[in-house]
C-alpha cells in the first residue's frame, strides 16, 4: 500500500525521557527530588542493615567478626551522611518545591533553571560519595569526620576526600536552593496572601532556608579547610602539625546544629498541615507556631557547642542554657498540634497515623534530648547508643516519620492517584514497631555505656538488646516492602483523585490533582492562612458558605 | 536598589500582565552574598581562634609587608568600587557608553588586582604547607582571590552584553547584580587588608 509521509502536527511533543531531563517545572523537579530521596534511603537503609546484622553477634573467643572493622566504619560513615544529606534534605527540598510554589499560589519557583540544577547536583553529588566503595573504600571517619581521623595520615583513603568533594557540592545545591525558595516565598505570593497568612508549611521552609543560607556556607569553609589539609600540606586541624582539632568541632557543630533544626522543621510543618486537615479544624495558635518556629531558628545558631560539653574547653552553663531554652518553642509545637487535636473529629487515616506516630517518637526524641543537655548527664552518656537512640527517635521517629505523612497526603496531589489505605497502615504499624523495638533499646545499651561506632563488643547483657534493636531493623526494612508495591501498584490505576480528596484547608487542593503546567485556572480570594477552610465553613469555621462564593471568587484570578 | 516599582500582586500568576521585576533576581543575589559572608566568616573565625592561641602571631618568618604591593592592590581594588558604582549609575541614566567605559576600566583593575596577588605570592617566603600561618594566609586570601576571579567573570560578560547594547535604564538587571556582588569582593577584601596586614602593626 502508498503511505504518504505527513507534516508533523504542530503540537510535537518530545520523548517523556527529554522531557523529564530538560525540566525546569518545579512540580517535575519536585517529584525527581523526593524520588531520588527515596532511592538514597534505601541505599543508607540497606547500611543500616549491614551495622544491624554485625552487631546481632557479640565477639566471639577467636575474634572473628562478622564485618571487618574497616568496613564498618564505612558503613556507619555512609549511613550517617547518606541519610542526613541524600535522604532528609533532598525530600524536604522536594516537597517544598513541589507544594510550596502551590500553597502560595504562584506559577513556579522564582529562578527555574537554577532550581533545575539545584536537583541535579544530588544525585551526581551522592554517586561521588558512594563511588569511594568502589576506589578503595568510602570515607569511614564517621559523619562528623572530626579531625585529626579525618586527616590525611589517619585516613589516606580517596574516599574521604570524595566525602568532602560530594558534601561541597550537595551544600552548593542546598544554598542554591535555599534562595531560590526564600524568593519564591518573598516574591510570588498570591493576592491577599500576606505573611501572617502563608501556610504553616511554607513558613517552617522559609526559616529552614533562612539556616540553610547562613549555616551551609561555615560547613562549606571548614570542608575547604580539611580538603586542604588533606591535599595541600595545610595544618589547620591537627594539632601535631600547629593545627586545632576542636576548631573543626566548632565550625562543623556550627553548622551542624541549625542543621539538625533543618532537618526537623519542615517535618514540623508538614506534620501541621496534616493533624488540622485530619481533626477538622484549623491549627491551634497558627501565630505562636510561627513564633516558636522563628524561635527555633535564631536559638538554633545559639546551641552548637553542646555537642562538645566532653571537649572540656567550651562554655558549658552557656550552651546548657540555651539548649534547655530552645526545647521550649519547641514544647510550644507539641501544645499546638494536641490541642488542634483536642475535641477534634479524628480521622486516621494513613497520613494522620504517621502524624501521631511522629508525636509519640518526636516527643521521646525530645525528652532524651533533655537529658543530654545537663552537662553532669551529658558527661556520662556522651558518645553513647544513648545519643544514637536520641537523633534517631528525633530524626527517623520524627523527620522520617513526617516524611512519611507527607508521601501519603500529597501523593493524590502530585500523581492524582490515592494510595491504598489497607496497605498504608501496614506500611505504618510495620515501622511505627520497628522504629520502637530498634532505637528504645539504644537507650539502655547507652546507659550501660555501649559507646557508638564499635564494630565488636564482648558477650555481655548488651547483646540481646542489641538482637532486639537488629529485628527491629529488619522490621523498619520489612515495612518499605508494602510501601514500594503500595507506590508500584497505585500507579498503574488512572488518575481519577478530585482537586481535594482530603477536604484540606490549603490551596494546592484548589487545583486538578495532579496541576495543570501552570498551576492554577483559577484562585481563590486569600483572606486567611486557610482559604479552602474558608471557602467551606466560613472565616469562623460556621456552617458551608453557598457555593457560588467559590464561583465568585475566580473573577479575581 | 532597582529602579523598577512593582505593581503589587498578580506577580508570578501566570496570566499576569506584569513582568517578572529586577527586584526578584537582585534579591537572590543578595541572599547568595549572604551566605557567601558566611563562607569569609568560617575563615576568618578560623584565623582569629589560631590568632589568639599563637605566640607571638603573625609567628616568627611570616610577619608581612602592606607597603607597597598590598597597599598598592588595595587602593586599585577600592578604586575599582568606584568605577564599577559610576558604571551602575550611567546605566541607570540611560548612558550605554559612560556604562560600558566604566564596566571596562573595572574589568582592567580586576585583573591588575589578580596579577598583583599573583605576583605576591610568587614572591612570599612561605606557602600554604608551612605552618598553620601559610595555611591560613593562602586559604583566605586565595578564595577570595577565587571570588574576584569570578566577579570578573561576571564583569566580562555584562561588558559584553553592554557593548552589543543589551542594557538601558529599565533592563538592566545583569549589571545591579555583579555590582553588588564587586563591592562584596571588595568589602572582603578590605577586611583581610586590615586583618592580616594592619592589625598586626597595633602591637
Amino acid at each position: 500500500m502508498a503511505t504518504t509521509t505527513l507534516p508533523r502536527a504542530a503540537g510535537y511533543t518530545r520523548s517523556w525521557v527529554y522531557e523529564w531531563l530538560t525540566t525546569t517545572d518545579h512540580k517535575k523537579i519536585g517529584i525527581m527530588y523526593v524520588t531520588t530521596a527515596y532511592i538514597f534511603m534505601l541505599l543508607g537503609g540497606l547500611l543500616a542493615l549491614g551495622i544491624r546484622t554485625d552487631l546481632w553477634t557479640a565477639t566471639s573467643a577467636t575474634g572473628a567478626s562478622l564485618i571487618p572493622a574497616a568496613l564498618y566504619n564505612q558503613l556507619f560513615t555512609m549511613h550517617g551522611t547518606t541519610m542526613i544529606f541524600f535522604f532528609v534534605m533532598p525530600m524536604l527540598a522536594g516537597f517544598a518545591n513541589y507544594i510550596v510554589p502551590l500553597q502560595i499560589g504562584a506559577a513556579d519557583m522564582a529562578f527555574p533553571r537554577i532550581n533545575a540544577l539545584s536537583f541535579w547536583i544530588i544525585p551526581f553529588s551522592g554517586i561521588l560519595l558512594f563511588s569511594g566503595f568502589l576506589l578503595g573504600g568510602a570515607a569511614s571517619a564517621g559523619w562528623t569526620s572530626y579531625a585529626p581521623l579525618a586527616e590525611a595520615k589517619y585516613s589516606p583513603g580517596v574516599g574521604q576526600d570524595l566525602w568532602i568533594l560530594g558534601l561541597l557540592l550537595n551544600g552548593m545545591s542546598s544554598i542554591l536552593g535555599a534562595i531560590n525558595l526564600l524568593v519564591t516565598i518573598f516574591k510570588l505570593r498570591a493576592p491577599g496572601l500576606t505573611m501572617l497568612r502563608l501556610p504553616i508549611f511554607v513558613w517552617t521552609v522559609l526559616v529552614t532556608q533562612v539556616l540553610l543560607v547562613f549555616a551551609v556556607p561555615v560547613l562549606a569553609s571548614g570542608l575547604a579547610m580539611l580538603f586542604i589539609d588533606r591535599n595541600y600540606g595545610g595544618s589547620f586541624f591537627d594539632p601535631a602539625a600547629g593545627g586545632d582539632a576542636v576548631l573543626w568541632q566548632h565550625v562543623f557543630w556550627f553548622f551542624g546544629h541549625p542543621e539538625v533544626y533543618i532537618l526537623i522543621l519542615p517535618a514540623f510543618g508538614v506534620i501541621s498541615e496534616v493533624i488540622p486537615v485530619f481533626s477538622g479544624k484549623p491549627l491551634f495558635g497558627y501565630k505562636a507556631f510561627i513564633l516558636a518556629t522563628a524561635a527555633i531558628g535564631i536559638l538554633g545558631f545559639g546551641v552548637w557547642a553542646h555537642h562538645m560539653f566532653a571537649t572540656g574547653v567550651v562554655f558549658l552553663a552557656f550552651f546548657s542554657a540555651t539548649t534547655f531554652l530552645i526545647s521550649v518553642p519547641t514544647g510550644v509545637k507539641m501544645f499546638n498540634w494536641v490541642a488542634t487535636m483536642w475535641r477534634g473529629k479524628l480521622n486516621f487515616k494513613t497520613p494522620m497515623l504517621f502524624a501521631v506516630g511522629f508525636l509519640v517518637s518526636f516527643l521521646i526524641g525530645g525528652l532524651d534530648g533533655a537529658f543530654s543537655a545537663s552537662t553532669p548527664v551529658d558527661f556520662d552518656i556522651t558518645d553513647t547508643y544513648w545519643v544514637v537512640s536520641h537523633l534517631h527517635y528525633v530524626l527517623f521517629g520524627g523527620s522520617a516519620m513526617a516524611i512519611m505523612a507527607a508521601t501519603y497526603y500529597w501523593f493524590p496531589k502530585m500523581s492524582g492517584r490515592m494510595l491504598n489505605e489497607r496497605l498504608g497502615q501496614v506500611h505504618f504499624w510495620l515501622m511505627f514497631i520497628g522504629l520502637q523495638l530498634t532505637f528504645f533499646p539504644m537507650h539502655l545499651l547507652g546507659l550501660a555505656g555501649m559507646p557508638r561506632r564499635i564494630a565488636e563488643y564482648a558477650p555481655t547483657a548488651w547483646q540481646p538488646l542489641n538482637q532486639v534493636a537488629t529485628i527491629g531493623a529488619f522490621t523498619i526494612a520489612a515495612s518499605m516492602l508494602p510501601f514500594l508495591w503500595n507506590i508500584f501498584t497505585t500507579l498503574r490505576h488512572p488518575a481519577d483523585q478530585p482537586n481535594d480528596p482530603w477536604n484540606a484547608y490549603t490551596l494546592e487542593w484548589a487545583t486538578t490533582s495532579p496541576p495543570p503546567p501552570n498551576n492554577f485556572e483559577h484562585l481563590p480570594e486569600v483572606h486567611s492562612e486557610r482559604p479552602l477552610f474558608d471557602l467551606k465553613y466560613g472565616p469562623h469555621g460556621g456552617a458551608p458558605v453557598a457555593a457560588s462564593a467559590a464561583a465568585s471568587s475566580g473573577g479575581q484570578a | 536598589m532597582a529602579v523598577v516599582t512593582e505593581q503589587q500582586g498578580l506577580r508570578g500568576h501566570p496570566h499576569s500582565q506584569v513582568r517578572r521585576t529586577t527586584d526578584t533576581a537582585l534579591l537572590g543575589m543578595l541572599l547568595f552574598i549572604a551566605s557567601e559572608v558566611m563562607f569569609f566568616a568560617g575563615l576568618f573565625a578560623a584565623y582569629f581562634t589560631f590568632a589568639g592561641q599563637v605566640k607571638p602571631w603573625p609567628p616568627e618568618g611570616f610577619e608581612l609587608e602592606a607597603v607597597p604591593l598590598p597597599l598598592i592592590l588595595t587602593i586599585i581594588l577600592v578604586t575599582s568600587s568606584f568605577t564599577m558604582q559610576y558604571a551602575t549609575m550611567q546605566i541607570r541614566r540611560g548612558n550605554r557608553t559612560g556604562m560600558n567605559r566604566a564596566l571596562a576600566v573595572t574589568l582592567l583593575l580586576g585583573a591588575i588586582f589578580l596579577a598583583g596577588q599573583l605576583y605576591d605570592y610568587a614572591n612570599l617566603p612561605f606557602g600554604i604547607n608551612s605552618g598553620i600561618y601559610g595555611s591560613l594566609f593562602f586559604t583566605m586570601t586565595g578564595f577570595h582571590g577565587a571570588h574576584v576571579f569570578g566577579g570578573a567573570i561576571g564583569l566580562a560578560v555584562v561588558l559584553s552584553r553592554g557593548a552589543s547594547g543589551q542594557f538601558s535604564a529599565q533592563h538592566h538587571t545583569a549589571v545591579e547584580a555583579v555590582h553588588y556582588y564587586w563591592h562584596f569582593v571588595d568589602i572582603v577584601w578590605i577586611f583581610l587588608f586590615g586583618t592580616l596586614y594592619l592589625l598586626p602593626l597595633l602591637k
